[in-house]
C-alpha cells in the first residue's frame, strides 16, 4: 500500500521471507498430525514480532495496527493454524496486557511472552456464552485478604494447552456488566486445561479448555480495577477483528497466486485452462476482490493507527474479508479439479482454515447485529 | 413418493442410523472403508438396484435408486459414491456388454460381495478425457489373443478395494474414437495400485491411482468393438450426473437438519437463535434450494427412466444441486458457529465432503459448457 512506512515495508519481507523457510514447508504435516509448530513459534520471538505492539522497553516492536497485519497476511498466507495461534499470543494476550496492565504486570509477563519463553492465550468465550459474551458465569469471589478464587470453564481458546499465562474475562458480581479481568499463570492450584478439540481447519493451531476449579489468584493478578472488564474487550476488540481479516487476506493472495501459476502450466483440450474464459473470470473476480481486501483492510489499519476508533469500523473489515476469502479459496480449489481437492496442494487446507475466520473473534452475524445497531440506533433494539 | 419410495427410505434410514452413523466420526479420522458395511447394503438389495433380477438386481428405476441414495448420503457421501460408482459399472456392464461378461461379472456386483470401479482420468486427462494416453495395443500371447495395457489412471474412486474395474485405454489414434473399453480385474498380472490420494473430505471412500505395466487382458475382455470406449464412458457419466445430484440432495438435507435443530436449542442473549431473522432467512434459503436441487434431479431421473433421457437437464440437476450442497454445508457450519467447526459434530465433515461433489463426474464447469451447448443447439437446428 502507498502509505505504508518504511519500517513496515522493511517487516513485510522479514515475515515473507520467514513464512517461506519456517511456516510454509512445515503447513501440511503440521494439519495432518494437529500438531503446533512450536519451534516456529520460538523463531518469532527472534524475529522480534511476538511482541509487535508492545512497548519496546518490554522487547516489543512498538508497531501499530498496520504492522500486525502484514505480519498476518505473510504468515497467513503461509499457515494460517500457526497465525492463528500468533495472533491469539500477540494480539489477545500481549496486546491487552500492554494495553490494560499496570507497569508492574508489564515488567512481570511481556518481557518473556516476547521472546516466546513463555506463550500466552486469552480466555472469553465459555461453553452457553459464545456470541453473547457478557453474559459469561465464570465467577471469581474476593477472598478476606484480597486474593480472588476463580470457579467456571472457558471455551474455544487457542494455545489453551501450551499456554504459560492466561488473560481471563471473569463475573465478578451480579450486574450484566460486572466482569473482571485477570491474569492467571499456568501451575495455579485449581486452574487446568481441558481435552483438546479436534476442529475442521486451523489444525495446527491447538484449541482447548480452560479449566477453573477453586483456582485462587493473588489481588495482584486483577487487571485494571473490578468491573473493567467490558471496558478492556470492546478496547481490543478493533485490532482483533482488523488482524484476524489478515490472515483471510493472506490466504485469499496465496489462492489467487496459485491459480494463476496453474493455469498457466495445466494444459487440457490441447490448450493452457488459462485460456478457457470461464478459467479467465475465475481468477480475475478472485484477484479482483483480493485487491478490494487488501485496500479496505489496509485503510481501516491506518485509521485505527491515526486513532480513529467506532463500532463498525472493524466489524465492516471482519464481516467482509474471511467471508470473501472462504469464496476465493472454494473457487480455487474448484479451477485446480481434483487436484484442488486433493492434499497435494494446500488450498483444500486454506479453504477449511479460513472457515474458522467467519466464526472465531465475532462470527458473521454478531458483525451485523454491531453494525446493524449503529447504523439504526434504537430501531434495531426493538 | 410413492409406497415402495417410503419404505426403501425408512429402511435405508433406519440403517443408516444404527450401522452407518456411530463410525463416521471415527473412520472419517482414519480414512477406514468398512466392507461388512457395503456387503450388508448389498443384502439389503441396495447395491444393484436398477439392474434387472436376472443379474441379480432390483429392477427398479433411476428415481428409486435416487431417493436411496440421497438417504444414504445424509449419514455418509463416501458410502452413497461407493454405490453410486459401482452401480455406474454395472450400467456399462449390463447395457453395453455380452451375454457372458454379464454372467461373469454381474452377479457379484448387484449383490454387494464386490464393488466396480470406473477408469476414465489421467494426470493429463481430467476434463479433457478423450485426450487420455493409457494404451491397449493389440496382441497375441500364448496363443491368446488380447489387449496389452500400459500407462496410469488417477482419481479412481474404490480403487483398491475394487475387484472390477472398467479401463479406457486408447487402442487407435487420437481423441475420442480411439478409445475403447476394458473389463480389468484386481490381481491381473501387471496391473498395480499406486498412491492412495490423501483428500479434504470422502475419505472413507479410497481414491487411487492405477498403474497398468504391459497388463495382458483377454480379448473377451474388450466391451463392444475398438472405438467404443469414449462413448460408453461418456453413456455412464449421463446417469452419474443425476446420481451425484441425488447425494449432494442428501448432503444438503443432513447439514439443513443439524442446523435447524441446533438453533431452536441454543440460546444466545437469552432466547433461541432460530429467534434471529438472520439465521431465519439462512435456514429459509437453504430449504428453498435444497427442494428447487430435489425436483431437479427427480425430473432429470424420471426422464431418464421413461426413455427420455434429457442430457442438459442432468447436466442442471447435478450442477444445482452440488452448488447447493456447498453452500448449504457451508452456512450450516456458520450457524452452528464455535462447535459447527469441531468434529464434535458432523457439519463439518459434509461440508468437506460436498466439495468435491462440484468437481466429480464432470466439473461444474464443465456441466455448464454442456448446458450452453444444448442451449445453442436448441437455437440453431431450428
Amino acid at each position: 500500500m502507498w502509505f505504508f512506512t518504511e519500517e513496515e515495508k522493511d517487516l513485510q519481507r522479514l515475515c515473507k521471507d520467514f513464512a517461506s523457510k519456517e511456516l510454509a514447508p512445515f503447513a501440511e504435516k503440521h494439519d495432518h498430525d494437529e500438531s503446533f509448530n512450536i519451534n516456529a513459534f520460538k523463531k518469532m520471538g527472534e524475529l522480534g514480532v511476538l511482541g509487535i505492539t508492545a512497548d519496546p522497553e518490554y522487547g516489543g516492536a512498538g508497531m501499530g495496527a498496520v504492522a500486525a497485519t502484514l505480519v498476518m497476511e505473510e504468515f497467513g498466507a503461509a499457515c494460517a493454524g500457526s497465525t492463528l495461534s500468533y495472533l491469539a499470543h500477540s494480539i489477545l494476550c500481549v496486546n491487552n496486557i500492554q494495553n490494560n496492565g499496570s507497569a508492574e504486570q508489564k515488567a512481570k509477563y511481556l518481557p518473556k511472552l516476547i521472546t516466546g519463553e513463555h506463550i500466552g492465550c486469552m480466555g472469553m468465550s465459555e461453553p452457553e456464552y459464545g456470541s453473547d459474551a457478557v453474559g459469561i458465569q465464570t465467577k471469581a469471589v474476593k477472598n478476606n485478604d484480597g486474593s480472588y478464587t476463580i470457579n467456571g470453564a472457558k471455551m474455544w481458546i487457542t494455545n489453551a494447552q501450551y499456554a504459560d499465562v492466561a488473560y481471563v474475562y471473569t463475573r465478578t458480581g451480579s450486574e450484566k456488566k460486572n466482569l473482571s479481568t485477570f491474569i492467571v499463570e499456568k501451575g495455579t492450584p485449581g486452574f487446568s486445561v481441558g481435552k483438546p478439540i479436534h476442529k475442521m481447519g486451523m489444525r495446527s493451531s491447538p484449541t482447548g479448555e480452560l479449566i477453573f476449579e477453586n483456582a485462587r489468584v493473588p489481588a495482584t493478578a486483577l487487571v485494571g480495577k473490578e468491573g473493567d472488564s467490558v471496558y478492556h474487550m470492546m478496547k481490543n476488540l478493533d485490532i482483533e477483528r482488523i488482524t484476524i481479516a489478515g490472515i483471510s487476506l493472506g490466504i485469499a493472495q496465496a489462492c489467487v497466486n496459485q491459480c494463476v501459476k496453474y493455469a498457466g502450466e495445466r494444459k487440457q483440450f490441447g490448450k493452457h485452462i488459462g485460456s478457457f474464459q470461464m478459467m479467465q473470470k475465475m481468477i480475475s473476480e478472485m484477484a479482483t476482490e483480493t485487491e478490494m481486501m487488501r485496500s479496505f483492510l489496509y485503510t481501516t489499519a491506518k485509521r485505527y493507527d491515526m486513532g480513529e476508533r467506532g463500532p463498525s469500523m472493524a466489524a465492516m473489515v471482519k464481516l467482509a474479508l474471511p467471508k470473501m476469502a472462504t469464496k476465493i479459496a472454494l473457487d480455487a480449489i474448484q479451477l485446480h479439479g481434483g487436484y484442488g481437492y486433493s492434499r497435494e496442494f494446500p488450498l483444500e487446507r486454506m479453504m477449511r482454515d479460513n472457515k474458522l475466520n467467519e466464526i472465531g473473534a465475532g462470527t458473521n452475524e454478531v458483525m451485523i447485529m454491531i453494525i446493524a445497531k449503529n447504523l439504526l440506533g434504537k430501531a434495531a433494539l426493538e | 413418493m410413492n409406497e415402495l419410495q417410503l419404505e426403501l427410505k425408512n429402511q435405508l434410514e433406519k440403517y443408516r442410523l444404527q450401522k452407518i452413523e456411530p463410525h463416521m466420526e471415527h473412520d472419517d479420522e482414519t480414512e477406514e472403508f468398512r466392507m461388512d458395511i457395503f456387503n450388508e447394503l448389498g443384502s439389503l438389495g441396495f447395491t444393484g438396484m436398477t439392474l434387472p433380477e436376472a443379474y441379480g438386481g432390483m429392477g427398479l428405476s433411476y428415481e428409486d435408486f435416487s431417493i436411496a441414495l440421497c438417504e444414504i448420503a445424509k449419514s455418509s457421501v463416501a458410502y452413497a459414491v461407493t454405490i453410486s460408482v459401482s452401480s455406474m459399472v454395472q450400467a456399462i456392464l449390463n447395457e453395453f456388454g455380452n451375454e457372458t461378461q454379464k454372467k461373469t461379472y454381474l452377479p457379484a456386483l448387484t449383490s454387494g460381495e464386490e464393488i466396480g470401479a470406473f477408469c476414465l482420468s489421467e494426470s493429463g486427462a481430467g476434463s479433457d478425457a478423450a485426450s487420455l494416453v493409457t494404451t491397449a495395443k493389440k496382441t497375441i500371447v500364448d496363443g491368446r489373443s488380447g489387449y496389452v495395457l500400459n500407462g496410469s489412471k488417477i482419481w479412481i474412486t474404490s480403487g483398491g478395494i475394487a475387484k472390477t474395474y472398467i479401463v479406457m485405454a486408447r487402442t487407435g489414434g487420437e481423441g475420442g474414437k480411439g478409445v475403447s473399453a476394458f473389463i480389468v480385474r484386481d490381481g491381473t498380472p501387471g496391473f498395480s495400485y499406486g498412491k492412495k490420494e490423501k483428500k479434504m473430505g470422502w475419505k472413507v471412500s479410497p481414491t487411487r491411482e492405477l498403474i497398468f505395466h504391459n497388463c495382458f487382458v483377454p480379448e473377451e475382455n474388450l466391451l463392444l468393438t475398438e472405438g467404443e470406449g469414449f462413448k460408453i464412458a461418456m453413456a455412464a457419466l449421463e446417469k452419474g450426473r443425476f446420481t451425484i445430484g441425488a447425494i449432494a440432495v442428501g448432503c444438503a438435507e443432513r447439514a439443513l437438519d443439524e442446523a435447524v435443530r441446533y438453533s431452536l436449542t441454543r440460546q444466545q442473549f437469552k432466547q433461541p437463535i432460530f429467534d434471529f431473522q438472520g439465521l431465519q432467512f439462512m435456514m429459509a434459503d437453504m430449504a428453498t434450494e435444497i427442494e428447487c436441487s430435489r425436483l431437479l434431479v427427480m425430473q432429470a431421473a424420471n426422464d431418464y427412466d421413461n426413455g427420455t433421457p434429457n442430457a442438459k437437464l442432468a447436466c442442471m440437476a447435478k450442477l444445482k444441486a452440488t452448488d447447493t450442497a456447498m453452500k448449504v454445508t457451508t452456512d450450516a457450519v456458520q450457524i452452528l458457529g464455535g462447535v459447527g467447526y469441531t468434529k464434535e459434530y458432523p457439519v463439518e465433515r459434509f461440508m468437506r465432503d460436498a466439495k468435491v461433489l462440484q468437481i466429480v463426474e464432470g466439473t461444474n464447469q464443465i456441466q455448464r459448457v454442456v448446458i450452453a451447448r444444448n442451449l445453442k443447439k436448441e437455437y440453431t437446428t431450428h
